[in-house]
């Protein structure tokens, strides 16, 4: 299993929560102190940096308007990262391409990088969560749409070595293409998709990229695994390799159980902080019409009420890792067997108030303890056993989402 | 003719029309809110007109057509139902967006149109860049949106209180609003420089307390549209025909008469 470390890059310095209606959107950035932000980004690239000394590979991904990722820009990190580290997997996930104007800039910064990092770059595509709606000015309606339109012409940017061609889509237009530089992996780097649901899967599959799921728990993660093994044994006529699955969860090791609680406590803040409005995680076309009437009756989540998610609540959920290296390791084996195992795991192991060492102390302990016992773990399974360890484990039944908003399984 | 919901096949497309009444042709389109909400004014109408009252598809739980993604779709659509249905001296009535796609039909063609009223129309875009001409209903919370569109606020539709059939239908219907008019924000930027192409009577009918598309637009809208009259409704919002539908009544036949 490979292990990816993943920090949002948050600027957690905020007034009261009762004091503002969300950190998402119209949070003003008169309380972002650049001097503040200055010293979180040097933090933040050191432990990429650290991840990529330990081993570990690096993950970054985008938001916008918010203080819960203050890159609105990853292709700047990931650029930063591209000349600083050495021999981590970058992993940008992702590329909101069905909110960017003009994809072809997306195709020219990831082979920039590609090039930079001589082939190290993993590149990821993502719909985009509900509130970056507003910062984009782009109605999420027929967003998958748009996504794979953008990515046929970056495919077609990075593959095409004989001069400009024409691609003139539904949704993006250019009539001579012909990038500067291309990638440096041949045909293209790696490609990754965010998947939410059974169905989200199904191209993600026929193509054979890597479907990472973020948080959906014991409660979504058969379904939506289920759903991409299936699509990829009907596409592919064989079975669906471990690391075209990837899931990302919260993670902390601690020396003992009390210091991993209060670690986990402090990246919980990921969860605990995001207070965000309906019409910011509602808007129109982001959720099937059935969806988006719950929310707005406010029977399901994403109303934006101050969440209150516990960590034990959210452990039993399988979205939080968390306890000494030896529970750690048994966390993360019991949910890979009950998922049908997969093959990278995407360790969000900063946020909030969550110190450089205080992150140091887990990923240390992650990468000596509980890392070798995981790659031994998926090196020693075969698609049959794995699916008699599955069988073990009967469904896990879960009441609801409670108040766990809907847009973060997606 | 036969009071009911006819499927009348345009484009391709089955719209659904209610169709109501006897008299002179007036067609109604509504506007960002549910169809269904019309249904007890165009009974008054239908008093009075041979009422055709097209529900925009993607609204009340209607597909939305795979190529549609713009308002100017709506607005072929009706040009091509006015021939489909082969109507002459129509009177043209739009609602918000539907006042909107209601002047984008009158610039292209105004050959079979007799009259057109606006009620609380959008469309243009009067102000510069940095001026909020039309609030942003997209990007409120529920309640706020409630205080700009009604003189009343508890005359708003609550989600609290409908059936799941109904919220559905809400979010339905909200997709489709959003879909015809995101960007550029519920106007066209070229509007303005058509309006001078028409050429039939055009009534303005505006709810004083419209918070979403204020009086001052109205008068905006008045003064780009050749000869074109304005009315302000005391205690109505951005919906008069809701609020005050019997003062509308009164607007719309006398202006007809004139």
């Amino acid at each position: 299993m490979q292990s990816w470390f993943f920090t949002e890059d948050a600027y957690p310095y905020l007034p009261e929560a009762s004091t503002y209606e969300s950190i998402r959107v119209n949070l003003p950035n008169k309380y972002y102190d650049p001097d503040k932000g200055a010293d979180l980004y040097h933090m933040y690239l050191d432990l990429w940096c650290a991840a990529d000394e330990l081993g570990l590979e690096v993950m970054v991904n985008e938001h916008h308007q918010t203080a819960t990722c203050v890159v609105p820009a990853a292709p700047i990190i990931l650029g930063i990262l591209a000349r600083q580290t050495k021999r981590a997997r970058l992993l940008i996930l992702g590329n909101p391409i069905a909110n960017r104007s003009q994809p072809l800039r997306v195709a020219e910064e990831m082979a920039m990088i590609d090039v930079i990092s001589r082939g190290r770059l993993e590149c990821g595509f993502v719909r985009s969560v509900p509130y970056e709606a507003a910062p984009a000015n782009v109605l999420p309606f027929r967003g998958m749409q748009r996504l794979w339109e953008a990515h046929d012409m970056i495919v077609k940017a990075w593959t095409t070595h004989d001069g400009p061609f024409n691609f003139e889509g539904r949704w993006f237009q250019a009539r001579q293409i012909n990038i500067w530089p291309r990638p440096y992996q041949q045909p293209h780097p790696p490609i990754w998709i965010t998947v939410g649901s059974g169905r989200s899967t199904i191209p993600v599959a026929q193509h054979k990229y890597t479907g990472a799921v973020f948080l959906a728990g014991y409660p979504r993660i058969r379904e939506i695994y289920d759903g991409y093994r299936t699509a990829y044994r009907t596409a592919h006529g064989q079975e669906a390799p471990l690391d075209r699955l990837a899931y990302a969860a919260l993670v902390y090791v601690g020396e003992n159980a009390q210091q991993a609680r209060a670690g986990a406590e402090k990246v919980l803040w990921y969860m605990t902080s995001n207070k965000v409005p309906q019409h910011w995680s509602n808007p129109p076309g982001y959720h099937p019409p059935a969806i988006a009437a719950q929310i707005m009756r406010g029977t399901r989540g994403g109303a934006g009420l101050p969440l209150a998610p516990r960590l034990d609540e959210q452990m039993a959920r399988g979205n939080v890792f968390a306890g000494t290296p030896d529970q750690v390791f048994a966390q993360i084996k019991n949910f890979w067997e009950y998922a049908g195992g997969f093959g990278h795991l995407l360790m969000m192991g900063q946020a909030g108030f969550l110190t450089y060492a205080e992150t140091l102390t887990s990923m240390r302990l992650f990468t000596q303890e509980v890392y070798p016992r995981l790659q031994e773990l998926t090196a020693s399974c075969d698609s049959e056993r794995l699916q008699a360890l599955r069988a073990g484990q009967p469904d896990k039944e879960f009441a609801d989402l409670g108040a766990f908003g809907v847009e973060f399984v997606r | 003719m036969q009071a009911g919901v006819n499927t009348i096949a345009v484009q391709g497309i089955d719209l659904q029309v209610v169709r109501q009444g006897t008299g002179r042709p007036l067609l109604v389109l509504h506007g960002g809110d549910s169809p269904q909400g019309l249904a007890s004014f165009l009974t008054r109408l239908a008093e009075r007109f041979e009422v055709i009252a097209p529900t925009h598809p993607g609204f009340a739980g209607t597909a939305i057509p795979e190529h549609f993604d713009t308002l100017a779709d709506l607005v072929y659509l009706y040009l091509d139902l006015l021939d489909v249905l082969d109507l002459h001296d129509v009177i043209l009535m739009g609602m918000s967006m539907g006042g909107w796609v209601a002047v984008e039909v009158a610039v292209r063609n105004t050959s079979r149109l007799s009259q057109i009223i606006l009620v609380d129309a959008v469309g243009i875009k009067p102000g510069d860049r940095d001026t909020r001409d039309i609030a942003d209903i997209f990007g409120l919370p529920a309640p706020e949106v409630a205080k700009l569109l009604f003189h009343d606020p508890a005359q708003a539709p609550s989600p609290a209180t409908m059936t799941d059939e109904q919220v559905t239908r809400l979010a339905g219907d909200r997709i489709a609003h959003a879909m015809y008019t995101w960007e550029p924000y519920m106007h066209n930027p070229k509007l303005r420089y058509r309006l001078h192409r028409i050429n039939v009577p055009t009534l303005l009918l505006w709810g004083a307390s419209d918070g979403m598309v204020p009086v001052a637009y109205a008068e905006a809208y008045r003064q780009m549209i050749p000869g074109a009259r304005l009315v302000v409704i005391p205690e109505a919002g951005h919906l008069p025909h809701i609020e005050q539908p019997d003062v509308v009544l009164q607007h719309v036949l006398a202006f007809v008469a004139r």
